[in-house]
């Protein structure tokens, strides 16, 4: 019985298509207030005073949280996921939109109303609001990768490299703000019962929101409990315990009720984080035969006032490792603003750094008149040439040729502005694409009872990947089970302790902890068999189903083994982490992007007329949701490609288009037919499930490979995201 | 099946929509004692009105204000969950509900306006605990990942195929573009509501 | 959104009566209203509610069509004779919005919606048309979606309508039914008010009067017109340029020839110097390129919206190319 890998519907489908899945904002609890945030007006400068007498004296309202009256928080503790401010601990205003006061009314309409009442007083500075304009103020980031890297990296000589090539690309790149935008506001419903705190909250880290509430509010972890049973996506904006979920706690601290805090769309923007702007200067040199000689990638990411944390975007990451050159230099600085503190947003760093990487490329490709796959494969890295070890698998030989096969590349003449349909300009790109695999320790819970029903817990949360219904292929197939009787318990913060939804590592983390439980049960169902019937069996001669252990000679029901011995159910708790292999090999999963583009040149409307990718993502766990998840990464990537850009107004900092009717992400008439595969690529050295992470793989690349074909189509080289019909227009 | 009559008014003491009966005083107990902030002790009374929603055939009586959306009502009041609130202005599509037989975003539809118009949510589409075909087909062909957006867009996509816009690929992808998913199942969702549609039609 | 009352009123003369009064407005389909209500870019204290009054009847004849107020944008659009005898008219209804909105939206109401200008719709901007006086930091600011037509140095703000700049082609007019209980008709090209010193009044209407109809003429020109919108995004956005050209042609002359543009005016922009330039013209390529090049005089573009020149004549001059076909 093979279920793993099978394209099995997901476990939690139904209840997501009933209405059924409750997410962090439709919970309640009795007596119940809601809370409305109030937001500056200015992006620099100090508050002088508040205006609240309207506000208050407006039906319903019971408190209105300031600067003067906030509770005054923790230090920061050891909580890592933790944005530590603005949380109302002062009068500094740094960015426009920053949540300067809490309004907590008995209705979500009365509580908006009233938050749109208080008027705020201030002492205007002057905001920083371009970073191009003091990019000579750049400055080294202090915790790149959280220290596990440092910013900068080089080997051999590229400077020289360089001045010496046959061919040389010198180019910037820019990549403008972007906003993850999931379907779900952030939303938390704060209860306290003395100084034990419950909170629901949309996060994709339950464990670190539980440190972040501990630290802040001064109480023990185990006196926190969070619950998020289903997330309405995050792509990294849900990553951190931002400022409004601590507000909401403190808000019902303050009432001595339950308060719910559902922050708008609009607030969306400025409130959780964002995809900062980049600036991306490249210099990269080949030789006659199509061989890197040098690759300089100086990346710049725009932050806040350092005194929000510090984020960098690790754009350069990539280059360091996906071409074979013995010239290379990368270096990531930061270029603070008046804005909101940046974050992870899918496939931080490798998102914008890529469409950098692969634009480069591919001009050097044209610049070489080398087809741009060829010249992709004079450049493969047989191993990481960063970390000089071997990859624990790469299969991105079979990306290319297999997408370009499925992709029909041999039909794209290499010549620009060279293939025509009717009125259109058609263009072919393409892009290779990569993310690391990641893992960090997981633990998990997997409990069997007498009739064969098996239940998984874990600290985890299904973010819309599909972890639910992974994690019970995973435990059915190791325990001989039915997919059937499989119930997973995720979003508890009771349950033991997985690590945040981010760096596409749910499966490869948590995943070996549900197996190492099940195998773990498994040997304890074992054990009751060899002690009842097949004393000295070995593993290998027994084995699970349905409920029963299978020996040489007939089987037991696992019901018969437990009455027995008076149990219920067998149960195990398994830690996993990684081990002796991440210091053996680099790992990585890799992909090809190919784009087909039509431009109308007259109109400029550019549309993506069809997508083919190949991925090797390792082992495939479910091939349906897997599929989900690289057709949603690509359209991600076309998001980015064609149409995402947040607007910031020079003068005041504030953001001109916080809604999603002007910041435009892609609609279903956008998305052209995509196929989108996996390469074979069956291994375990990356982690004992073989999975290399889906997740943000997909959307790395999208943007060169559209830009590309922009470029193949019109002879256009857009070097600035969102491509503008602007850029290409012809009059 | 006629509608049977459901008092909601009754139950909201313990709820959001209640609290507005409660006595001041009693919300007063809750607040600490702050120079700038504190209870409105002279909050007039809003212009609050009782109207009866007729909902997936039940008939709910509630008090509203005016200004309330039939999105909030339906999530905050009559406990239904299932639509879903992600920009509020209409922009996205997750709070698509039926009225009287028409796809409507119910964020910008006031609650106070839809007395005597059927109202037909996510909720209402499974009959018996059997999926509507095309639940079914979300299903079946993953039309969703997080599913925050997906009561919405199977609401849109009832429609559509009701209006009859199932003709092509291109054509089921501009009738639905009304319905964002930040999830990027687009192309799963044109392959549900196409599976579905021919199932529907096959009776 | 501030709390108000509503009104369902019993006839027409007692809600324009009603709406007359200070704070009060009209609600239609609420579309847009409610989005600038929840903004706190409006804040009546009294709304009409205009459904009680039916009027969303779409009548036909010989001489044009009438469509009421409050009859819905996916009704009129899905008319068979307004696509038979005002395909145009379809078409710009159709390019709009969602289908949810469509289902919402109404006649009357989308010729009322308002600028899509992020700084008018959000009150933590300074704007001369929402609080007069205060600024327009748009000008120097994000104008790329803004006008390049019809400004002034207090506003550029883009009248956001795609149905009004067929209505404009067209030359319709509105039914107008005022609180003393008389009518009058006004053209739609003269509805619209260019923002000029005072860009908080955009129409002509008077405190209290309400559109009851719209009505357009038939004529053989709107049986052969098209609508074509040019956007970032391929569904479900505002346009950044859009014309809607109508033309009748008579043993190879352009006997008759309309031509209006969206997203490039503080109002749907009607395009004389085009039609002037094709009126009576023999129906050629050559003839119809260098009419669509005199599309747009007068344009004064901003910092990041020059391009929206020259993609105007091309959209005019493909949607010539359209109907002449």
């Amino acid at each position: 019985m093979q279920i793993l890998g099978q394209p099995l519907n997901r476990i939690d489908g139904r209840l997501k298509v009933t209405g059924g899945a409750r997410y962090a904002g439709e919970f309640t609890a009795p007596g119940m207030l809601h809370a409305a945030l109030v937001e500056s007006t200015i992006g620099a400068g100090q508050i002088t005073g508040f205006e609240l007498s309207e506000a208050q004296a407006m039906p319903g309202v019971v408190l209105i949280i300031t600067p003067q009256n906030a509770i005054r928080l923790g230090g920061q503790n050891g909580a890592p996921q933790t944005v530590h401010a603005p949380l109302l601990q002062d009068m500094t205003v740094y960015y426009n939109r920053q949540h300067v006061a809490v309004v907590v009314a008995d209705t979500l309409d009365r509580a908006l109303a009233a938050a749109a009442s208080v008027r705020v007083h201030y002492q205007p500075g002057e905001p920083l609001t371009r970073m191009e304009s003091v990019l000579d103020q750049a400055y080294v980031p202090k915790h790149f990768r959280n220290g596990s890297r440092s910013p900068d990296s080089r080997r051999g000589d590229p400077e020289t490299a360089f001045s010496s090539a046959a061919v040389q690309l010198e180019a910037t790149y820019t990549t403008p703000i972007e906003n993850h935008n999931p379907m779900e506001p952030h939303a938390t419903l704060a209860q306290w019962n003395g100084t034990k705190l419950t909170v629901w909250h949309s996060t994709q880290g339950i464990s670190g929101t539980q440190t972040s509430f501990a630290a802040l509010f001064g109480i023990d972890p185990t006196d926190v409990h969070v619950l998020c049973p289903f997330l309405g996506g995050g792509f990294g904006c849900k990553g951190n315990t931002w400022p409004p979920a601590i507000l909401a706690a403190m808000a019902a601290k303050m009432v001595g009720r339950p308060v719910r805090l559902a922050i708008t769309r609009e607030q969306m923007f400025t409130s959780n984080g964002y995809r900062p702007q980049t600036i991306q200067k490249l210099r990269f040199a080949a030789g006659q035969d199509g061989r890197l000689v040098s690759m300089r990638h100086d990346g710049f990411s725009q932050m806040s006032m350092p005194a929000l944390g510090e984020y960098s975007e690790p754009v350069a990451l990539a280059t360091e490792m996906l071409y074979a050159c013995d010239n290379v230099a990368v270096t990531h600085r930061l270029v603070a603003t008046n804005a909101s503190l940046p974050t992870y947003m899918r496939a931080p760093g490798e998102a914008p750094g890529n469409f950098a990487l692969e634009s480069a490329m591919d001009e050097l490709a044209a610049q070489l008149q080398l087809d741009p796959i060829e010249f992709r494969l004079r450049n493969y890295a047989e191993i990481d040439p960063h970390e000089n070890k071997p990859f624990a698998s790469k299969a991105l030989r079979a990306c290319y040729a297999m997408g370009a096969e499925a992709f029909g590349w041999s039909r794209r003449n290499p010549a620009p502005r060279s293939m025509r349909d009717g009125r259109y300009l058609v263009g072919m790109g393409m892009a290779t694409s990569t993310y690391p695999t990641n893992r960090s320790p997981a633990s998990a819970r997997v409990s069997i009872g007498a009739n064969g029903a098996t239940l998984v817990q874990a600290g985890s949360q299904d973010i819309g990947t599909g972890t639910y219904t992974v994690m019970a292929q995973t435990a059915a197939q190791t325990l001989g089970i039915p997919l059937g009787w499989v119930r997973v318990q995720l979003g508890d913060s009771n349950l033991p302790k997985a690590p945040v939804s981010g760096g596409s590592m749910t499966v490869a983390s948590l995943g070996p902890a549900v197996l190492a439980a099940c195998q773990s049960v498994r040997g304890k169902l074992f054990d009751m068999a060899r002690a009842d019937r097949w004393q000295g069996a070995s593993d290998q001669a027994l084995n699970l189903a349905n409920g029963a252990v299978v020996g040489p000679d007939g089987r037991i029901p696992i019901a018969e083994l437990m009455a027995h011995r008076g149990m219920q159910a067998v149960e195990s708790t398994a830690h996993a982490e990684s081990g002796p292999e991440k210091q053996q090999y680099s790992m990585h999963a890799f992909g090809a992007q190919f784009a087909e583009v039509r431009v109308d040149p007259e109109l400029g409307e550019i549309r993506v007329a069809r997508y083919v990718a190949a991925f090797d993502g390792g082992r495939i766990l479910n091939a349906k949701t897997a599929r989900s998840q690289l057709i949603g990464g690509i359209v991600y990537g076309i998001g980015m490609a064609l149409l995402e850009q947040t607007h910031v107004d020079e003068e005041t900092g504030r953001v001109v288009n916080a809604n999603i009717a002007e910041y435009l992400v892609p609609v279903n008439a956008d998305v052209p037919p995509i196929e989108a595969f996996f390469v074979p690529n069956d291994e375990r050295r990356s982690n004992p499930l073989g999975a290399k992470g889906i997740g943000e793989l997909p959307m790395v690349g999208v943007a060169a490979a559209v830009v590309n074909a922009v470029w193949h189509a019109t002879g256009v080289r857009v070097r600035q995201l969102p491509i503008r019909l602007e850029e290409i227009i012809t009059s | 099946m006629a509608p049977s009559s459901l008092t909601r008014r009754g139950l909201l003491g313990s709820t959001a929509g209640g609290l507005a009966l409660l006595p001041i005083a009693d919300r007063a107990q809750a607040i600490p004692a702050s120079p700038v902030s504190h209870p409105a002790d002279t909050a007039t009374a809003l212009p609050q009105q009782d109207i009866t929603l007729l909902i997936n055939g039940q008939r709910m009586d509630l008090t509203i204000e005016p200004r309330t959306s039939l999105l909030d009502v339906l999530r905050e009041q009559a406990g239904l969950t299932g639509t879903k609130k992600g920009c509020d202005h209409g922009s996205c599509g997750a709070c698509t509900v039926h009225l009287d037989g028409r796809r409507v975003v119910s964020c910008l539809t006031l609650a106070i306006r839809c007395q005597d118009k059927a109202i037909t949510t996510i909720e209402g589409l499974t009959v018996n605990g059997d999926l509507h075909p095309v639940q079914a087909a979300f299903m079946d062909h993953d039309a969703f990942q997080c599913g925050y957006c997906t009561p919405g867009q199977i609401m849109s996509a009832v429609a559509l195929i009701d209006e009859g816009h199932t003709g092509s690929p291109a054509e089921m992808r501009e009738w639905m573009s009304g319905n964002i998913c930040r999830c990027g199942a687009y192309p799963n969702i044109v392959d549900a509501i196409h599976d579905a549609a021919t199932r529907m039609q096959e009776g | 959104m501030q709390a108000f009352t509503l009104a369902r009123p019993n006839g027409l003369d007692s809600a324009t009566t009603t709406a007359a009064a200070t704070g009060t407005k009209y609600i239609a389909g609420g579309t847009d209203l409610m989005q600038l209500m929840k903004n706190n870019v409006e804040a009546p204290t009294h709304l009409v509610d205009l459904e009680p009054l039916g009027l969303s009847a779409i009548h036909i004849d010989d001489n044009g069509a009438r469509l009421e107020a409050m009859a819905r944008m996916s009704d009129v659009a899905a008319h068979p004779a307004i696509i038979a005898g005002w395909p145009v008219i379809s078409q710009a209804l159709l390019a709009s919005a969602s289908p949810q909105v469509r289902n919402m939206g109404t006649m009357g109401g989308n010729l009322l919606q308002r600028t899509r200008c992020g700084y008018f719709r959000d009150t933590g901007f300074a704007c001369n048309k929402r609080d007069p006086g205060s600024g327009c930091p748009a000008i120097p600011g994000e104008n790329r979606l803004l006008a390049i037509l019809g400004g002034s140095d207090r506003c550029i703000a883009t009248h956001p309508s795609d149905f009004a700049v067929a209505l404009v082609a067209l030359d319709a007019t509105v039914e107008l039914h005022d609180a003393g209980g008389s009518t009058r008709q006004l053209r739609v090209r003269d509805f619209h008010r260019l923002p000029g010193d005072s860009p908080q009044n955009e129409t002509n209407l008077q405190p209290g009067e309400m559109i009851t109809a719209i009505v357009v003429p038939a004529s053989p020109a709107a049986r052969r017109c098209t609508y074509l919108k040019v956007r970032d995004r391929a569904s479900f956005e505002f346009a950044l340029v859009a014309a809607a050209v109508a033309m009748q042609v008579t043993n190879g002359t352009i006997s008759d020839i309309r031509v209006a543009a969206g997203g490039v005016g503080t109002k749907p922009w009607h395009l004389p110097e085009v039609e002037a330039a094709l009126h009576g013209q023999t129906l050629n390529d050559d003839n119809l390129r260098d009419a669509a090049m005199q599309a747009g005089q007068g344009a004064r573009p901003a910092s990041q919206n020059a391009f929206k020149l020259p993609l105007l004549r091309n959209v005019v001059l493909r949607a010539l190319r359209t109907v002449a076909a």
